[in-house]
């Protein structure tokens, strides 16, 4: 994602601490965190992924004006029905993620997030048929330009649903 | 805390359960506060008429970091220097999953000491959700 301005928020690191039912007080309780090693509230070892809320284009968010592709009255928001495309919905499922941290990400400090390219390459699935996989590369720096963490996210899209349970 | 240096070798295994009987509205959550609005993860009408998936299902990423919490409770906090994983099942409403780590190596790089840690999460039947590894910071 790129994203120009990222704040990092002590409502929001909490609200995502909860979300991934995390209830380590150093990500709620700034009296507790001023206590610790960390002198301040931290992020959880995934929170960069939240990044999407700081970028404008994100399309996997709802937005004013325009057409939304999850159900409303009928199954899907979308009035044409494009064919083709194949499983997965939106924009094909998350095969992989890798961070490198270079520092401690604090709340207080404000990120952005540059895209770079990386690799892609097609496997043969057992499920889904033919796998396409992309790669993306994320560096987020601080306020000062400084990396606080290297993203690699892999992405794979599927020519039908590919579902390993049975549920 | 952080773990200590002297406290860990090669071997040591840590787990713990991250969710038990997942919830749909954890998932939503998840969605709300990560920014991922992906009708996959929280729309069932959309996920299983148009998508073509069973039910909607958790995003990775909620995965993950429920896994990483397990692995901070380990290492302590701010001691990790690399997470990577692999989604390697879908993971569903109801789930309950447990995380674990196994020391796989104990190394010294720019003056620090380095606990290279295998991840794997899995679900009460034993399907294998994650697959990953880290890397924390030891402390002296």
């Amino acid at each position: 994602m790129a994203v120009d301005k990222f704040p990092v928020e002590s409502g929001h690191v909490m609200m995502f601490a909860r979300s991934i039912g995390d209830t380590n007080e150093i990500y709620y309780d700034e009296d507790y965190a001023r206590s610790t090693d960390q002198g301040a509230i931290i992020a959880p070892p995934t929170f960069v992924q939240s990044s999407a809320q700081f970028d404008p284009d994100y399309f996997l968010r709802p937005k004013v004006g325009e057409e939304w592709f999850g159900s409303a009255k009928g199954p899907t928001g979308i009035t044409k029905k494009k064919e083709g495309g194949g499983g997965g919905g939106g924009g094909g499922l998350h095969a992989e993620q890798h961070y490198v941290y270079h520092r401690q990400l604090k709340v207080g400090d404000v990120l952005t997030a540059e895209n770079k390219p990386g690799k892609n390459w097609e496997k043969e699935g057992r499920r889904g048929g033919k796998l396409m996989f992309s790669e993306t590369v994320t560096e987020y720096r601080d306020q000062n330009g400084e990396l606080v963490i290297t993203a690699t996210g892999v992405g794979v899209r599927t020519e039908r649903p590919a579902t390993s349970g049975d549920k | 805390m952080a773990l200590k240096a002297n406290e860990v070798k090669v071997g040591d295994t840590y787990q713990e359960e991250v969710c038990d009987n997942l919830s749909r509205t954890q998932i939503v959550q998840y969605a709300g506060a990560s920014g991922d609005y992906n009708p996959l993860h929280s729309d069932e009408i959309f996920t299983t008429e148009v998508a073509g998936y069973p039910s909607v299902f958790a995003h990775g990423m909620l995965s993950m970091g429920m896994t990483g919490r397990m692995l901070t409770n380990y290492v302590g906090d701010g001691q990790l220097t690399y997470y990577g994983v692999r989604f390697t099942s879908q993971v569903f409403p109801g789930a309950t999953l447990t995380a674990k780590a196994t020391v796989t190596d104990i190394r010294e790089e720019n003056g620090d000491t380095i606990a290279d840690i295998e991840v794997s999460t899995t679900d009460a039947e034993g399907v294998e959700v994650i697959k990953g590894k880290a890397s924390a910071k030891l402390a002296p």
